[in-house]
């Protein structure tokens, strides 16, 4: 079975450590949030100028002036602070960020990612990504593995817009976990019930496949 | 208006001597912390052929997407145009000139034209349609961009609190671009919430001095919030 929205999430959610400093990009990334575990510490930079993210406020609580990247109204943490745009982006750019997580309309082995625009269909813009992938070095793609009509997002090539070149070593998809090595997919984990034979037919860049490829445990 | 007394007394002087085919720098990230009234009184006044520097271009009917609708801008320097049919519609017609900028790149862009730097290096969209035709350097191993700076010949900004003297004060995530937003205009114009005397705010805490502040006014604001999120007790 396919990962859910959830499952996505709390397997990112594994990839924290405590004290890391953790971006979190709009849709699934941000839901990991959700899946800190219990007795770790991890604050959440959001690039609108905030670090130490707090969930969503109360109904009482809600602060035109407290967003955060995707446009939501947020609270802050304890230990939070404030900032202008262009020194988060200093935080960003200056490799201070411990993880970046965030989504991708396509990436290949050479470790470049696609992900702000479809020529001609949509343009959405590249927000602060094209910031953050150049100025992470430990980031984690989360996408779905192939469309709905089953052509493979994980490409010889990207096809569409680069959001970045050669930045991307780890992919979250809804049925693999993979790395990027020398060119070449490298398949670390199988979504539970997936079988290798079906990622190798979802995925169009080369893939290395190891002897044993462990089920995800949640 | 007298000595570093910044203080202007309606939004139309405010605004005086914005003319067409200038550039605007503006303030704000979403709907958050945008010069709302700077951006009705631009509107009123009519200006066309503006190009405007700004994170995003407000929504279809709020901040800078109500000088959408009568078409006053020409061209968009933002880093994301999603959630916005009429930029995406003017955009994709070409009757509005989009330059496509990273987020961290364009907060640089200001910040650096309102420093004295022209232009810096950064990796952001090295090999990416954004470096496309810009020169390229390699410093320890790595590709880096140049990027130039940006200027307004206008300002406009929004902070929480300010003295007479144009000290502010950012709250929250409302400060966003705001502050280097001030810093790129020639004439710069900042709305506040609320200007005391010089003297009431702690030196400490003010956020951006006075000496980059142009023309200072009070305004009342509706902050509309784009995405209301909530969670239960």
């Amino acid at each position: 079975m396919a990962l859910t929205r959830e499952q996505l999430a709390q397997r990112v959610a594994q990839e924290f450590h405590d004290g890391y400093y953790v971006n979190l990009g709009i849709g699934i990334p941000t839901l990991a949030a959700n899946y800190i575990p219990d007795g770790m510490q991890v604050m959440l930079q959001s690039e609108n100028g905030l670090l130490g993210m707090g969930p969503f406020p109360l109904d009482e609580e809600v602060d035109a002036d407290l967003i955060n990247a995707g446009k939501q109204t947020v609270t802050m943490a304890t230990g939070a602070s404030l900032f202008s745009s262009a020194e988060s982006f200093a935080m960003i750019r200056g490799g201070h960020v411990d993880l970046t997580v965030l989504g991708a309309f396509e990436v290949d082995c050479q470790g470049n990612i696609a992900s702000y625009m479809i020529p001609g269909k949509l343009i959405k813009g590249m927000g602060g990504a094209m910031d953050l992938v150049a100025g992470a070095d430990n980031i984690i793609v989360t996408m779905t593995h192939a469309s709905k009509h089953g052509e493979s997002k994980l490409l010889p090539e990207c096809t569409l817009p680069l959001t970045g070149k050669g930045c991307i070593k780890r992919v979250l998809t809804d049925l693999a976990l993979l790395d990027i090595e020398d060119g070449k997919f490298v398949l670390r984990e199988r979504a539970p019930g997936v079988s290798v034979e079906e990622i190798v037919e979802l995925t169009a860049g080369e893939l290395v496949v190891p002897d044993s490829v462990p089920e995800m445990v949640f | 208006m007298s000595g570093f007394d910044k203080v202007v007394g309606s939004y139309e002087e405010a605004m005086a001597g914005l003319e067409d085919n200038m550039t605007v720098v503006a303030g704000g990230f979403g709907l958050c912390g945008i010069p709302e009234n700077l951006i009705k009184e631009i509107k009123r006044k009519g200006n066309r052929g503006l190009t405007i520097a700004s994170n995003n271009c407000g929504t279809d009917d709020c901040g800078l997407g109500l000088l959408l609708q009568d078409k006053q801008i020409s061209k968009m320097i933002a880093s994301y145009v999603g959630e916005n049919a009429l930029f995406e519609a003017q955009m994709m017609s070409g009757e509005l000139e989009v330059e496509l900028t990273p987020q961290g790149t364009l907060a640089e862009k200001m910040r650096a034209g309102g420093a004295g730097i022209p232009a810096f290096y950064t990796a952001t969209g090295y090999g990416t349609p954004v470096g496309e035709g810009k020169e390229v350097r390699e410093f320890n191993g790595r590709h880096y961009i140049l990027e130039e700076a940006i200027q307004g010949d206008f300002s406009i900004a929004k902070a929480w609190k300010a003295d007479r003297y144009g000290n502010l004060v950012f709250r929250k995530t409302a400060r966003n671009f705001n502050p280097m937003a001030v810093t790129a205009g020639k004439v710069a114009v900042v709305e506040v919430e609320e200007i005391v005397e010089p003297g009431e705010l702690d030196p400490d805490e003010i956020h951006l001095p006075g000496i980059y502040v142009n023309r200072l006014i009070q305004g009342t604001f509706e902050k509309i919030i784009e995405q209301r999120t909530v969670r239960s007790a």
